[in-house]
């Protein structure tokens, strides 16, 4: 695991799904994009300068954004509606229940900006209840990205899924984790980083970790940290720390949160003992709390839970904002040696 | 495709149709009243003279659309799909209980038909508008139409959609406003003045036709009307008496979402005469419920 191959190379998860929608709209001609006067920085634009026809402008209306596409996907059009997520799913949560996922059409809905890490514009815009609005909804998918590639990977599915989706993304440039080789498939976790094979496809080095899994013995990962979005690098710094001090830990990309991968969480609840899990949302509600309800149904093991801790944000740097909040490598390593202290009294 | 009725066997549908309304609340035991008495006449008119469909064949691509904003009329939509043959009349009487298709508030993906699931207020423009605009992009030929409530007016959600459809000159949708003047809490104007509604729309780039609702000819005249109209979406604002054929339930805001038979009412029959006097009512109105004008 090699830290400087992370910071690197940065690129927001948003200009991932712009990249997207322009694959999916040459794929199908029946995807159009709706936005809600956020055209640029949802990076809409890229599919409106190449679609210009099957881009619709709804002006700054996130109720009509949402009512508007549903009645296009029922028309039979796959309609992605981009506005910030503090608007949509935040100001139009009913018409998605109603007109979306009650009438169970196929809108994508994309929430960008999402999370502390959109900063300086203060508590209004870092929404941090998204994942809880809409993984409580039935017949919603639920994606959160760990970066740019992957946001990319998730817009491209998310066309050919036939349900209502919600994409969450993020403002900031944010470390590439993945590569254009990781697998990503709706609805299944992917392990970033694993002791018994010691490295991660991030540095693009995925056959030889591979290899590298037959070549030698290495300690019995002692927690699971499970997470989804940026801070899946916060979470990769954090496992190499703790490796560096003799802690073992499997570092899981749960990129969808609905339906959640129940198969990877317990299969690694039952190696580990301990759980970890890490989101740029509130606590509750959210990534760890879907985690929390698999484990409880199935194979109850500690867990500790790295989110925001029922508050709302402030103006500040993302940078500053994630140490203020406790999201940073550091609190996700505190994170995990209480829980192993918690799994051993 | 079924064959257009005249306007004699409109108005005798459309009292056949009033009648199944009661009888099919009256079993339900909850619902909705006067709204889907107010509006009979206007869906007779769509189901059997005005609309593009065939109920054998609910998913025809040709079909025109027809929307329903104010889900809660619904009882109205299934009486009228019902006797157009969509499905068979003795499931009327399944309406609100446990497994049926013919939920409280319509869901599309239950019932054949039905293309929109609504309820929640001041949506429906929104989806028809959405709907009308990705049938322009493919140059498809039928109409979308959306019956929406004058209380949901109050919405932002509406509006957004006027907006909308004004800015695209969506000339291939029309939207019916059941200009009854009441909703839950009262009269429209003393809850949230609508008027004036046409000069509203006009504002925002709607060609704007007032009409009886309860006249027939009015209402079949104004929808081929707005076919016309090239520029513009419609907005047909049709004016009703809300429990239309019923004494004891019209113009009154508490028969809005009450059914007879349930409880007794200040002023009112008792609740064990109450669905008497209405089919009574009904029975001796037979294809002669009159417009104010005629």
């Amino acid at each position: 695991m090699n830290k400087k191959s992370f910071s690197t190379n940065k690129v927001a998860t948003r200009q991932g799904y712009g990249e997207g929608l322009v694959i999916a709209g040459e794929a199908d001609e029946k995807v159009v994009v709706l936005c809600a006067d956020l055209t640029e920085s949802t990076r809409s634009i890229l599919f409106k300068e190449k679609f210009p026809d099957r881009f619709i402008e709804i002006g700054v209306a996130e109720q009509a954004l949402a009512t508007i596409a549903a009645g296009m996907a029922t028309y039979g059009k796959i309609p992605f509606i981009s506005s910030y997520a503090a608007f949509s799913p935040g100001r139009n949560w009913e018409q998605i229940r109603t007109t979306i996922a009650l009438n169970d059409v196929p809108v994508k809905i994309a929430g960008a900006h999402a999370g502390l890490t959109v900063g300086p514009d203060g508590a209004t815009h870092q929404m941090l209840e998204d994942i809880a609005l809409m993984r409580a909804m039935p017949n919603m998918v639920v994606m959160y990205p760990a970066d740019a590639i992957e946001a990319r990977k998730a817009t491209v599915a998310a066309a050919k899924n036939g349900k209502p989706t919600y994409i969450r993304l993020a403002r900031e440039k944010t470390p590439i984790i993945t590569t254009e080789k990781t697998p990503f498939e709706i609805g299944k976790s992917h392990v970033l980083l694993n002791p018994s094979t010691r490295s991660a496809d991030a540095q693009g080095r995925l056959e030889q970790s591979r290899k590298a899994t037959s070549s030698g013995p290495h300690g019995d990962p002692q927690v699971a940290i499970i997470g989804a979005g940026p801070l899946l690098y916060e979470a990769v710094v954090a496992a190499k720390k703790l490796a560096e001090s003799g802690i073992e830990t499997v570092v899981i990309n749960s990129h969808t949160i609905k339906p959640i991968d129940e198969q990877t969480i317990i299969k690694y609840a039952k190696i580990t003992g301990a759980v970890v899990t890490v989101e740029e949302h509130q606590i509750n509600g959210g990534l760890g709390g879907a985690v929390a309800e698999v484990l409880a149904r199935n194979f109850p093991v500690p867990q500790e839970f790295v989110g925001m801790p029922d508050s709302f944000g402030e103006s500040g740097d993302p940078d500053e904002l994630l140490e203020k909040y406790h999201m940073k490598s550091a609190d996700i390593i505190a994170a995990v040696k209480k829980v192993i202290t918690r799994k051993n009294s | 495709m079924t064959r257009k009725l005249t306007n004699q066997e409109l108005k005798e549908k459309a009292n056949l149709i009033r009648l199944d309304i009661i009888k099919m609340l009256v079993e339900a035991g909850s619902g909705h009243s006067a709204g889907p008495l107010g509006m009979a006449d206007i869906f007779t008119a769509f189901y059997f003279n005005l609309l593009k469909h065939d109920p054998k064949n609910p998913q025809w691509e040709e079909r025109d659309r027809l929307i329903l904003s104010n889900g809660h009329i619904t009882p109205v939509r299934y009486v009228a799909m019902a006797h157009a043959g969509y499905f068979p009349i003795s499931e009327l009487k399944t309406l609100r209980k446990l497994g049926s298709r013919l939920q409280g508030h319509p869901e599309r993906k239950r019932l054949p038909g039905v293309e929109t699931t609504s309820g929640p207020l001041g949506s429906g423009l929104a989806q028809a508008s959405g709907y009308a605009y990705a049938a322009r992009m493919d140059g498809q030929k039928f109409r979308v139409y959306c019956i929406c409530s004058d209380g949901e007016h109050d919405s932002g959600n509406h509006w957004e959609a006027v907006l909308f459809a004004g800015k695209n000159k969506l000339s291939n949708l029309t939207a019916i406003v059941d200009r009854n003047n009441i909703q839950i809490d009262g009269y429209t104007e003393e809850v949230m003045p609508l008027e004036p509604l046409r000069a509203k729309y006009e504002a925002f780039n709607w060609h704007v036709l007032h009409i009886d609702g309860h006249n027939l000819e009015e209402i079949i005249d104004a929808v081929n009307h707005a076919k016309a109209v090239f520029e513009k979406p419609t907005v047909i604002i049709a004016h009703t008496i809300p429990g239309k054929g019923v004494d004891y339930m019209e113009n009154d805001p508490k028969w809005h979402g009450a059914v007879p038979g349930v409880s007794d009412m200040p002023g009112e029959p008792s609740k064990e005469k109450q669905t008497q006097i209405a089919l009574h009512e009904l029975r001796t109105l037979k294809g002669k419920i009159k417009s104010e004008h005629e």
